[in-house]
């Protein structure tokens, strides 16, 4: 136990700043904001850690890294172990590293955070994986016996990315399915440059790919194959990770209008297709002058910063409850207000203007204010009656939410859904109403975080790994 | 993987390519279509798979040469690779024993009749085949449709083959107003075309299916940017199509949404001829 003499001696360390790219030099670049701890900070930083004997860190992390010991490790300078420790348990520690809601899960936990400020756990994943990519000695652990057992996973994102390292680790012959032309999912379609490098997610999947993973793109299970057809090739098991990725829309007058997007799509021309650098990319994206992007999570906040960097003049969140309700990261809204986003708070548009030639030109918003807390404490948003006013806009982005799709549901007998098209599991393990067939990430909760969607591929390897000794 | 196996020229600027796909050959059926991408720095695009040979394990497309990246396929040649191929994608036709139909295709439109057409025959359909071109040198696909069609009617909006004419209205003349009796239309081309089929055919309340050429990203219903309105219903192309029924579309909104890009298109195509892209 850590005595109270230590804790008073540890907090006269301040939490290590990380620096960043001055906002008013980023909005003109896709480049990353945050620059990443130095060696020497790094250090400070981990040395702040009171190396606790029951840390409470570790049960905040839903793949449970072994955080006290890898930050001895960079305390002690010694950063490839560091980075080594972190991939016992997480496949993926640059990503985690920039996109975890640390503040809600390993830093929230941490002891030092009830009196002061918790230890930049997130900071320093990242540093350490940083520093072994950007050593080029990327070490690969010794093969592994197979075990003559195949699994396919259908979805290269997180929850895809962590079963397949967890389950080659054990012997198992792994292949990935994924859709589109690049693995990653929303971390390559959804979360921008600026927040995560693709090249780094490049780097984690070729990892994978070295450790032996199989991963075939371009291929969607439910029209390229079908689950039952995957079966019929041999595979013993399969794991459904192709996430919540059909956007919502509001059903508003005008949503089809031109230069309306969804998020998704906006983000996914943007980012996997590079769109902003057209016309040296091919894919086109609409530059807009007066962008509004209805929603306030982090996909609204990820839509917004783009729009700026694709030179809009007014980049706007319009969002129907008020900053306390946000569901976005604070770090993110911090980010969106530095870089000069408005936010028009309790405000709900109603209905899209256009021109002659079907583009869009105007949104009639009506004024919100909070009713009384509904049956899940929150409170409502309720219309102010006359309040409406239009505004001018020439792109708007709808980020109110993604939905499940429905391509493997309905071209797989007797995969149980719930009412809004999740798929249906038994329980954290993540078996469905068939065999064999294992699910995690947001295609069974809806949208949730990277971190989770990791969580939920490590407890289904398990599962997985269990039924098939057993076979 | 996905070479490019054998390379045509149909018309001054439709191109016929095989592709080598084994996966897709043996999965797709009519109606449905693929996503490619050139290359690294390639946008996605979606084509009709017009053909397949599952023994040869290869695919057909028919493209026209309308912009950068159409230009650019056409410049490749046999033996060369497509980065990515993606498929089969959206809803197969719905191919039943209807009885007399009629599948009317105008331009390369004709390509993506004609899998339609052999489905249907095959199907015990008697088919009445139309299609059209702006002239006789702009004509695709006129023997292989003529073998798999009980009757063919070939038009041409120049007059120089064929009936002189729009394929809607010589449908019209030829066939309705002759008092033949309908079960079905299938019609698959330019988007005003489809709306004057699709007009007659209300008139006559005969069931019309087209096919939607919207603007897709992903093809796989995350991205919406292929939706359109059908029965005051937004849908996804992609995913809940391409086929609808032609009386429930609105089709304005399907040609405002199709012009989005146009200056950007212009300008990658411009940039692409004059060959300051680098590629």
């Amino acid at each position: 136990m850590e005595t109270k003499e230590t804790k008073v001696k540890k907090e006269k360390v301040p939490r290590q700043n990380m620096p960043e790219q001055d906002p008013k030099k980023r909005i003109r670049n896709f480049e990353e904001v945050p620059l990443g701890y130095s060696e020497k900070t790094a250090i400070i930083e981990a040395k702040r850690c009171i190396q606790c004997k029951n840390p409470g860190c570790v049960r905040g992390c839903p793949v449970d890294v072994k955080i006290p010991e890898f930050i001895q490790q960079i305390a002690e300078g010694r950063f490839i172990e560091a980075a080594l420790k972190l991939k016992e348990t997480n496949g993926l520690p640059a990503v985690c590293g920039r996109v975890c809601p640390q503040e809600d899960q390993c830093e929230k936990e941490c002891i030092l955070g009830k009196k002061g400020e918790p230890v930049a756990i997130g900071r320093l994943e990242r540093f350490a994986a940083d520093y072994e990519r950007n050593s080029g000695k990327i070490s690969i652990p010794p093969a592994v016996k197979p075990n003559g057992k195949k699994v396919a996973v259908a979805g290269a994102g997180p929850s895809g990315l962590t079963i397949a390292g967890d389950l080659v680790k054990l012997g198992y012959d792994v292949t990935i399915y994924e859709a589109l032309h690049k693995a990653g999912g929303v971390l390559v379609y959804g979360i921008p440059e600026f927040r995560l490098p693709k090249a780094i997610v490049e780097a984690e999947v070729e990892y994978l790919r070295k450790l032996g993973v199989k991963i075939e793109t371009n291929f969607v299970i439910g029209r390229t194959k079908t689950i039952d057809e995957l079966f019929a090739d041999g595979f013993d098991a399969v794991f459904i990770g192709v996430g919540a990725g059909a956007p919502v829309f509001m059903n508003i007058p005008g949503e089809n209008l031109g230069d309306i997007y969804s998020a998704n799509e906006y983000l996914t021309r943007s980012n996997l297709m590079k769109a902003y650098l057209f016309p040296e990319y091919d894919t086109p994206i609409v530059r807009g002058k007066k962008v509004a992007v209805v929603g306030g999570g982090n996909v609204a906040m990820d839509s917004v910063r783009t729009a700026l960097r694709l030179g809009a003049e007014r980049a706007m969140i319009i969002y129907r409850r008020t900053g306390v309700e946000m569901p976005a990261r604070q770090e993110e809204v911090h980010h969106a207000k530095e870089e000069g986003v408005e936010f028009l708070m309790l405000t709900n548009p109603l209905e899209y203007i256009g021109n002659s030639l079907g583009r869009v030109i105007g949104m009639k918003c009506i004024r919100m204010e909070l009713g009384e807390p509904d049956a899940s404490g929150r409170r409502s948003p309720v219309p102010i009656k006359g309040s409406e006013f239009v505004m001018d806009v020439d792109t708007v982005v709808v980020a109110v939410g993604t939905m499940a799709n429905p391509i493997i549901p309905a071209t797989t007998p007797n995969l149980h859904t719930n009412k809004w098209g999740y798929i249906s599991t038994h329980d954290a393990s993540g078996l469905t109403s068939r065999k064999g067939i294992y699910a995690g990430g947001d295609i069974v909760t809806g949208s949730a975080t990277v971190i989770l969607a990791m969580g939920a591929g490590r407890k289904a390897a398990n599962a997985i790994h269990e039924y098939l000794s057993g076979k | 993987m996905n070479k490019i196996i054998e390379k045509a020229s149909l018309s001054e600027n439709i191109v016929k390519m095989v592709l080598e796909s084994p996966v897709i050959a043996k999965k797709r059926k009519a109606g449905q279509f693929i996503i490619l991408k050139i290359n690294e720095k390639g946008e996605r695009i979606p084509l009709t798979i017009v053909d397949s040979d599952v023994q040869k394990g290869t695919i057909t497309i028919i493209f026209q040469i309308v912009g950068k990246t159409t230009a650019q396929l056409a410049a490749l040649n046999v033996g060369d690779s497509l980065q990515d191929l993606q498929g089969p994608l959206g809803h197969p036709t719905e191919i039943a024993h209807y009885g007399r139909v009629v599948c009317i295709g105008g331009g390369v439109g004709v390509g993506v009749v004609y899998p339609v057409i052999v489905a249907l025959k095959k199907a015990g359909n008697e088919v009445i085949s139309i299609i059209g071109s702006r002239t006789k040198a702009s004509l695709i696909l006129e023997k292989e449709i003529r073998e798999n069609s009980d009757r063919l009617i070939v038009t041409t909006d120049d007059g120089s083959y064929g009936i002189h004419g729009f394929v809607s209205s010589v449908f019209e003349q030829e066939v309705l107003d002759k008092g033949e009796h309908v079960d079905r239309v299938f019609t698959i081309g330019p988007v005003p075309m489809m709306v004057a089929v699709c007009k007659i055919t209300k008139l006559h309340r005969i069931k019309t299916i087209v096919s939607l050429n919207s603007i897709m990203v992903d093809a796989t219903g995350m991205c919406g940017a292929c939706r359109v309105n059908v029965a005051g219903k937004t849908k996804f192309t992609c995913v809940d199509g391409p086929e609808f029924d032609g009386h429930d579309v609105d089709f304005d909104l399907l040609s405002d949404r199709l012009r989005m890009y146009c200056d950007m298109e212009r300008e990658a195509y411009e940039k692409h001829k004059c060959g300051c892209d680098g590629n």
